[in-house]
């Protein structure tokens, strides 16, 4: 159940494992990059930040938007520059301050698709405060995680979702802090949508954005990214590939996720939490569109 | 037909002078001095089909500000001191990426909680200088309610004009005082609006902003897909380049130079009996308001005391100081804090005349009888007969 103490009557929330993002059928080279403004990136060989840029286009062509209504809102760090590489509005802002940005933009532009992209130390470190708001907001834009356990761009520092024990270079003897479950936590905020994905799992990663976007509230999606740069070599492995295919082991699809204490090994995939509630942006204009009747009669 | 006189608070008169600029967004955070402009937009925006959002801190305050004149909003936020430092970096990206928009800091004592009731002038340099990076800000500041009204929409239209953040320097005496004003009638003031490009979308990365030219930027969700960035951007294409440092070199000077090449267009003085002073009093905001006084009263002595007041506090009003340091053999310097634009007064004097600051910083106001004091010790051989 959420944190949040809602005066309004919840709807039933339809059961987590019914709720099916839309199926979207991936598109061809050919066809994502029109919307891709340069061929070169900044990002590693072997980092999964092309594989989200391109899910994410993916589930924009898929949900057949608008693209001059897409504005995409980044922060700072590796993920932060996929604002420069997209062929839409792009707003690449300050470290952390993403969705706070994205609330002014939304709030005055409503007819906007307007989506986030974040890391995770930007969206739960520096930038954790206006991730709760957003969430408990409810506000109509889609939060796009890359969580890959570290900062890349500084030279792999650990972040609140770097696990116990885990080493980088700001904990080289392993990390004595718990991490964040940053879906749990978006759930606990009052996100109506959550949803979990993986840079393995292509397709359904492309589903859970086109589900996130098609939501009207604020929606959720953490994306499972690795880094074998920093954290795989510090961690687990230096190979892209064998990196990659760890996440097969470790992502659990939602329904048969058992094991509630979410270790590292081993963590829910797909939609894990959706519902309706009043959207923030709609009922500050219903509150607006009262408050000028009463004004001019 | 002029309009009745309606009591006004300066913090009030604010709220009212965004609305009548176009203003349709506020976003900020509840904070003394300034709560009244957010408390006056919380209740007004909503009737003009405007947004009010009170957010969860100042630095997600004025980010949703950019983002909301981003998408093409004409939009403001008001704090005081430490809300004021909180959103330095963002004034910094607005400042960056040219986004238009305007920050109302109500100046109390400070640093840190400091003085949350009284007014001061401590933040003068923090407007200036507050952001890291090479940068320039124009900053504004009100001596009385109707140019709280005023110099908002002053202040909104000189942001759409430069494209950069605007600062309004008003400090806890002009918010929370009360005085009889006659608004402007609709239509009397000057109120910019932002445009677009006059260029198809294909064509917009060919034409360039200069400085006799700036030109406005598209809302974000428009055929011109533009690219905003706190990078170091190649001012002819938006996109970012961190490696080229010409590029950056022209990036950094324009920032700079499209408000200082329009120093004399932005840069606002009030003088008053500055034709034959002998010694002059630079005061401003709430001070200007006891200097006025004493200006009355020394000129009723016979006395040759002139007022130079800046309504433009950045970029600092050089051209006036330095016309006023080749006449009179004083310039007195009294502001709420220690010694931060006496230094810049005295650097624009350039020896030519004396500078004589004084400072408080207990939250008081200057007082006309502690601007008397000296201003008497300025004149030697005056007879003062009222003291």
């Amino acid at each position: 159940m959420s944190a949040l103490v809602d005066e309004q009557k919840l709807e039933a929330a339809p059961h987590d494992a019914e709720c099916k993002p839309p199926r979207i059928k991936p598109h061809t080279t050919s066809e994502i990059t029109p919307w891709l403004r340069t061929p070169k990136t900044i990002w590693c060989p072997g980092c999964s930040n092309g594989t989200i840029t391109r899910a994410l286009i993916d589930a924009i062509l898929g949900l057949q938007l608008d693209p001059e209504k897409v504005v995409v809102v980044a922060g700072i760090g590796c993920s932060g520059r996929i604002a420069q590489y997209l062929e839409y509005s792009t707003v690449h802002t300050a470290h952390g301050r993403a969705l706070a940005v994205a609330t002014g933009v939304k709030t005055a532009d409503p007819s906007l698709h307007v989506i986030v992209a974040m890391g995770d130390g930007d969206c739960s470190a520096i930038g954790g405060n206006h991730f709760i708001h957003a969430a408990r907001r409810n506000i109509d834009v889609t939060a796009l995680v890359f969580n890959n356990s570290i900062y890349g761009m500084t030279g792999g520092q650990m972040s609140p979702t770097t696990h116990m024990g885990d080493k980088s270079t700001t904990s080289v003897r392993g990390n004595v802090e718990a991490a964040f479950d940053l879906s749990e936590l978006a759930h606990a905020a009052g996100a109506t949508y959550v949803a979990r994905g993986t840079a393995w799992a292509y397709r359904q990663l492309v589903d859970v954005i086109a589900g996130g976007i098609s939501h009207t509230g604020f929606s959720f999606v953490e994306t499972m990214a690795v880094c074998p740069v920093y954290y795989g070599r510090f961690n687990l492995t230096a190979d892209p590939a064998e990196f990659l295919k760890s996440q097969k082991e470790h992502a659990v699809p939602v329904g048969k996720f058992e094991d509630e204490s979410r270790l590292r090994e081993r963590y829910p995939v797909g939609v894990l939490h959706h519902s309706e509630r009043a959207e923030f942006v709609a009922s500050l204009q219903a509150m607006g569109d009262k408050a000028r009747e009463a004004a001019h009669g | 037909m002029t309009a009745a006189p309606v009591l006004l608070q300066g913090n009030e008169a604010v709220a009212e002078g965004a609305i009548a600029a176009g203003a349709r967004f506020f976003a900020g955070y509840p904070i003394t001095p300034s709560t009244e402009i957010a408390e006056t937009l919380a209740r007004r925006l909503p009737e003009v089909g405007g947004k009010f959002i009170q957010m969860e801190d100042e630095i997600a305050s004025i980010a949703a500000v950019c983002g909301a004149s981003l998408a093409g909003t004409k939009a403001l936020t008001a704090t005081s001191g430490p809300g004021f430092s909180l959103m330095q970096e963002m004034i910094g990206f607005a400042s960056m990426a040219q986004i238009p928009c305007v920050i109302v800091d109500v100046m109390r004592g400070g640093p840190s909680t400091g003085l949350p009731t009284e007014p001061s002038q401590g933040d003068v340099m923090q407007a200036r200088w507050g952001t890291h990076g090479e940068h320039s800000v124009i900053a504004l500041v009100p001596s009385s309610v109707l140019e709280c009204y005023t110099l908002t929409i002053e202040a909104f239209n000189l942001s759409e004009q430069y494209r950069t953040p605007v600062i309004i320097l008003s400090d806890a005496l002009v918010g929370h005082m009360r005085e009889a004003v006659v608004l402007p009638e609709p239509g009397e003031l000057r109120v910019a609006e932002r445009g677009t490009p006059d260029c198809e979308p294909a064509d917009y990365d060919t034409i360039v902003s200069d400085l006799d030219n700036i030109l406005p930027r598209p809302p974000l969700g428009s055929p011109f897909r533009v690219h905003v960035t706190g990078l170091v951007y190649n001012r002819r294409s938006g996109a970012p380049d961190t490696e080229a440092p010409e590029i950056a070199s022209d990036l950094g000077r324009y920032l700079r130079e499209k408000i200082y090449h329009h120093r004399d267009a932005i840069v606002r003085v009030e003088e008053m009996e500055m034709a034959d002073a002998e010694v002059a009093i630079f005061a401003y905001g709430s001070v200007a308001r006891s200097a006025r006084a004493v200006v009355k009263w020394a000129r009723a002595q016979g006395a040759k005391v002139g007022l130079v007041r800046p309504i433009t506090l950045w970029p600092f009003p050089t051209a006036a100081v330095e016309h006023m340091a080749a006449q009179v053999h004083t310039v007195i310097v009294p502001e709420m804090n220690i010694k931060q634009m006496s230094w810049e007064v005295q650097a624009a004097v350039g020896g030519r005349a004396k500078v004589v600051d004084y400072g408080r910083v207990d939250g008081k106001l200057i007082t006309p009888a502690e601007i008397k004091e000296l201003v008497k010790r300025e004149f030697y051989y005056h007879d003062w007969r009222d003291s």
